[in-house]
């Protein structure tokens, strides 16, 4: 399964809720298939898409938010896991697209080629749902009962290290951050 | 316990008047007040961190949602926060109201807050960072409010460092 692969199965259900990227390959493959005024790309701080996820969560109780994290970032805040399944967000859906690699820089292999299991890491943090899924027809399943469990979901996609061309898009990272601000003053 | 319950008071009313809703917090001995006075409030949503650099993260998404928020954290977690604060808050404009403990200034008596004490404002200077210090209660309220209204008019993160004579009672 490749990430644009995933991405593509589950974009349908992304159209009308709110999502937070990592930067690199997610942001440059979900802004490629379509960009929405719902979607926010946060192009560094690695490890804080899912602490933005819970904080949007938290403030907007009713909207679902789906958080589209990676194997480099989610390692960089592992503490991070601990802090939303203590609050446990039943309105947010992550999703961890495990290439066990940081691409977007040279490839380096990352701690899950070793045998860190993120699934089983998000899941003795407290997160009640977790789930490792390898293939396409498994990820959309899993994606879409997470979507309706109405709890806290972590589940980790093991994906090709492969990734687009390109990392920077024509879309600005200040023109991303208001158009979703309003989008969020708006729901 | 010597930590001064009126001045955490003052702090606490100072954010609540200026709309802060959510707190993200670290446990930190200067702060025990102000995060009890969080927890018992059931108009704040208090979220406790693993490490202080979540908070950012916390607070950019709150914002975003239209959630005013606000840190509490000492010096140190203010330095353990430092790639979040540059590379969220700061790229992405977001007006992040950082309470910072000052530990390690004279009078320290900690041993291991020595060092984090004469760091901190040189790192705040060359962050760019707009700071101001709270010493006396009769700062409090307005240097927050103040500190609160630049954060917002700025897009930027703005600190108050809680100096040692405000929260401790010798």
């Amino acid at each position: 399964m490749t990430r644009r692969e995933a991405l593509q199965s589950i974009y349908p259900h992304l159209e009308r809720r709110v999502v937070v990227t990592i930067m690199g390959a997610v942001a440059a493959e979900l802004q490629s298939i379509g960009h929405r005024p719902n979607f926010f790309y946060l192009q560094h701080a690695m490890g804080l898409a899912s602490s933005m996820g819970l904080g949007i969560a938290l403030a907007k109780p009713h909207q679902q938010v789906v958080v589209l994290d990676g194997d480099g970032s989610l390692l960089m805040n592992l503490g991070g896991l601990t802090t939303l399944a203590r609050y446990r967000p039943r309105n947010l859906v992550h999703v961890v697209f495990d290439n066990e690699s940081l691409l977007s820089v040279g490839g380096f292999p990352t701690a899950t080629s070793t045998g860190s299991d993120l699934a089983a890491i998000a899941a003795a943090a407290g997160v009640p749902r977790t789930v490792t899924v390898r293939t396409i027809e498994d990820f959309t399943r899993a994606f879409e009962d997470a979507l309706h469990a109405g709890d806290l979901t972590t589940m980790v996609a093991k994906v090709e290290a492969v990734g687009p061309s390109a990392y920077v898009t024509d879309l600005s990272l200040l023109e991303n951050r208001f158009q979703f601000q309003r989008y969020l003053r708006d729901v | 316990m010597p930590v001064s319950q009126v001045s955490s008071r003052l702090v606490y009313d100072a954010l609540k008047a200026s709309g802060v809703r959510m707190v993200s917090a670290l446990p930190e001995t200067w702060l025990v007040h102000l995060i009890r006075m969080a927890e018992d409030d059931p108009e704040m949503t208090l979220v406790r961190l693993a490490k202080e650099e979540e908070g950012v993260g916390i607070s950019a998404g709150a914002h975003l949602a239209g959630v005013k928020s606000a840190m509490l954290m000492q010096n140190h977690g203010f330095l353990a926060a430092i790639n979040g604060i540059v590379s969220c808050a700061q790229l992405y404009r977001i007006p992040l109201l950082m309470l910072i403990s000052y530990r390690g200034e004279f009078g320290e008596r900690d041993p291991w807050q020595t060092e984090g004490g004469a760091a901190t404002e040189p790192i705040l200077r060359a962050l760019n960072i707009a700071y101001d210090t709270l010493e006396h209660p009769e700062q409090v309220a307005h240097r927050i409010a103040d500190g609160h209204t630049l954060a917002c008019s700025s897009n930027k993160p703005v600190a108050l460092l809680l100096r040692r004579d405000l929260m401790w009672e010798a």
